[in-house]
């Protein structure tokens, strides 16, 4: 089985944001959902870099270990996926998360949030594949029709790679050695506990 | 040999030409010295990675805060075995206690007459109290420990439907809980200053181990006082933490967050376990002692045995009153 990472090359992010769109597009994520973001790194001066990110599907997942709930599970690719329908908006697992990666759709009275919302890697939730409910709550399910996730696949530079980790790591690893410079597989460390070296 | 002497020409004219130059040296070149993961992390230490977004919410901004990985293994595991550990070991050693010493009996025996111990107001704000903060205590504690407790029982649905209920319910009593803990204050707190009475009671262990011992007491004794300063103290905690969390954009930053809900789950674990002690004693751990918060009446000698100075108190002001009404007005 695969283990699903994304990863982000800085040094050819351009800070589009197609991969934003793309992700709100291909899901309907609702407005004030960011799913994915893209952050820019010393703004406007020398070294400057962009990075996209999203959930990153961390290995021992923080979010799972907070979810008072446990409606955080991992799938056989590596990908963590929560139950909306257990999911009770207290929004623990956005504490626990480095990456900022839980959305919620609404704030109520005392801190509420609605269910939690967040980057699903192009897979859906618990529902079955490609189901009317669970694109409803998740957005498509671009794996299970044997794609990866839409922004990664679109991404004009290639800057976003989205794919089984040890691949990508290569792929960014040959890159890094060409080119003779690379400023790191952002949030590796955080998520998986290792890096790419180089 | 000659390699080596052109290779020291080299370097000593490009040294020569960095110092005549420094501002050609200055001049970087913005593909290569890029910003650089690691070393970014080892200039901030354990502060977040953060840039510009396009987005309005700033905290967007954060690329990469590995320090919330601290505060989720101590949700996750440490206060998760500490609430477990708090509750389970209370309840445990009750009932260690409840064996060796049995329960706490009037040993005069019922008198039937009775004294009135707590009047209305009183049972009104501690019932409020009391009922607030065990339904408090059980959805709070089922946020800690139901995944591992009642999920496997009932369920992810149930589970789930009985935790979204937990939450509202715990959101909407804190309410009448701090108002009831507010009333508390005003009706005992002037009952409950330590004095020297407490110090022989103390002395004493409270008469709890031994039977027949009964050190003097006024209205509380210095356990009921311990337990009164917990609940006002831990309560007062619990009840500013508990804003703080109920409000998170007010609260400050997520780093605060992650702080006050730590003091809350510890704070609330502490106190459910002096609860515990509590609801024990003053139900099957002695005789007697539910009637003052039942009918607010107790028994004459059960007041006698517990809190003798008290007794006292309250007999000399009847004496007092009734020599008043027996006196004519004339």
């Amino acid at each position: 089985m695969a283990r699903m990472k994304f990863l982000c090359d800085a040094d050819r992010c351009i800070e589009c944001q197609a991969c934003v769109t793309a992700c709100k597009n291909e899901h309907e994520v609702p407005w004030g959902i960011n799913r994915r973001r893209v952050v820019t790194i010393n703004d406007g001066l020398p070294g400057e870099r962009s990075v996209s990110m999203a959930c990153m599907h961390c290995t021992d997942a923080p979010c799972a270990a907070v979810c008072p709930v446990a409606c955080f599970y991992t799938t056989d690719d590596g990908v963590v996926l929560h139950n909306k329908d257990t999911c009770i908006g207290c929004g623990y697992c956005s504490y626990a998360c480095p990456f900022g990666a839980p959305q919620y759709p609404q704030t109520a009275n005392f801190g509420t949030r609605g269910k939690m919302d967040k980057c699903t890697y192009c897979s859906g939730g618990p529902e079955p594949d490609m189901s009317q409910a669970e694109y409803v709550k998740y957005g498509s399910n671009r794996l299970a029709e044997g794609k990866l996730p839409l922004c990664a696949e679109m991404c004009s530079t290639k800057a976003l790679l989205a794919g089984d980790g040890d691949i990508i790591a290569d792929i960014y690893r040959e890159r890094v050695v060409t080119r003779g410079y690379g400023s790191g597989a952002w949030g590796w460390r955080t998520a998986y506990g290792e890096t790419v070296t180089v | 040999m000659t390699i080596f002497s052109r290779l020291l020409t080299a370097l000593s004219l490009v040294l020569a030409l960095s110092l005549i130059a420094p501002a050609a040296s200055a001049q970087v070149n913005p593909t290569e010295s890029s910003v650089n993961e690691d070393a970014l992390f080892q200039a901030l230490g354990t502060s977040p990675v953060a840039g510009r977004v396009t987005i309005p919410d700033a905290n967007a901004g954060y690329l990469i805060k590995p320090e919330n990985k601290s505060w989720a293994a101590l949700q996750g595991q440490t206060l998760h075995t500490l609430s477990i550990v708090a509750v389970v070991g209370m309840i445990a050693i009750l009932a260690l206690f409840y064996l060796i010493r049995g329960k706490i009996r009037i040993d005069s025996g019922w008198s039937g007459r009775k004294i009135l111990r707590f009047n209305a107001i009183e049972r009104f704000a501690h019932w409020t109290l009391a009922t607030t903060f065990i339904i408090l205590a059980l959805t709070g504690l089922n946020l800690i420990i139901g995944k591992s407790v009642i999920l496997p029982l009932f369920g992810e649905a149930a589970f789930g439907t009985l935790s979204t209920w937990g939450k509202i319910a715990h959101n909407y009593l804190a309410w009448p809980f701090m108002a009831a803990l507010v009333m508390i204050v005003l009706l005992w707190i002037i009952h409950n200053v330590p004095n020297k009475v407490d110090l022989e009671w103390i002395k004493q262990g409270g008469g709890l181990l031994k039977k027949g011992v009964h050190p003097p007491a006024r209205k509380f004794n210095a356990g009921q006082k311990l337990i009164f300063w917990s609940v006002v103290l831990g309560g007062a905690a619990l009840s500013y933490t508990g804003i703080m969390l109920l409000f998170p954009a007010e609260a400050g930053t997520a780093a605060d967050w992650q702080f006050y809900q730590t003091i809350h789950a510890l704070v609330a674990a502490a106190l459910s376990a002096i609860v515990i002690a509590h609801i024990y004693i003053g139900s099957v751990g002695m005789e007697g002692a539910f009637d003052a918060m039942g009918s607010g009446e107790v028994d004459e000698n059960w007041a006698k045995e517990h809190h003798a100075l008290w007794v006292e108190e309250v007999k000399a002001t009847q004496d007092r009153n009734t020599k008043q009404v027996a006196t004519p007005a004339e």
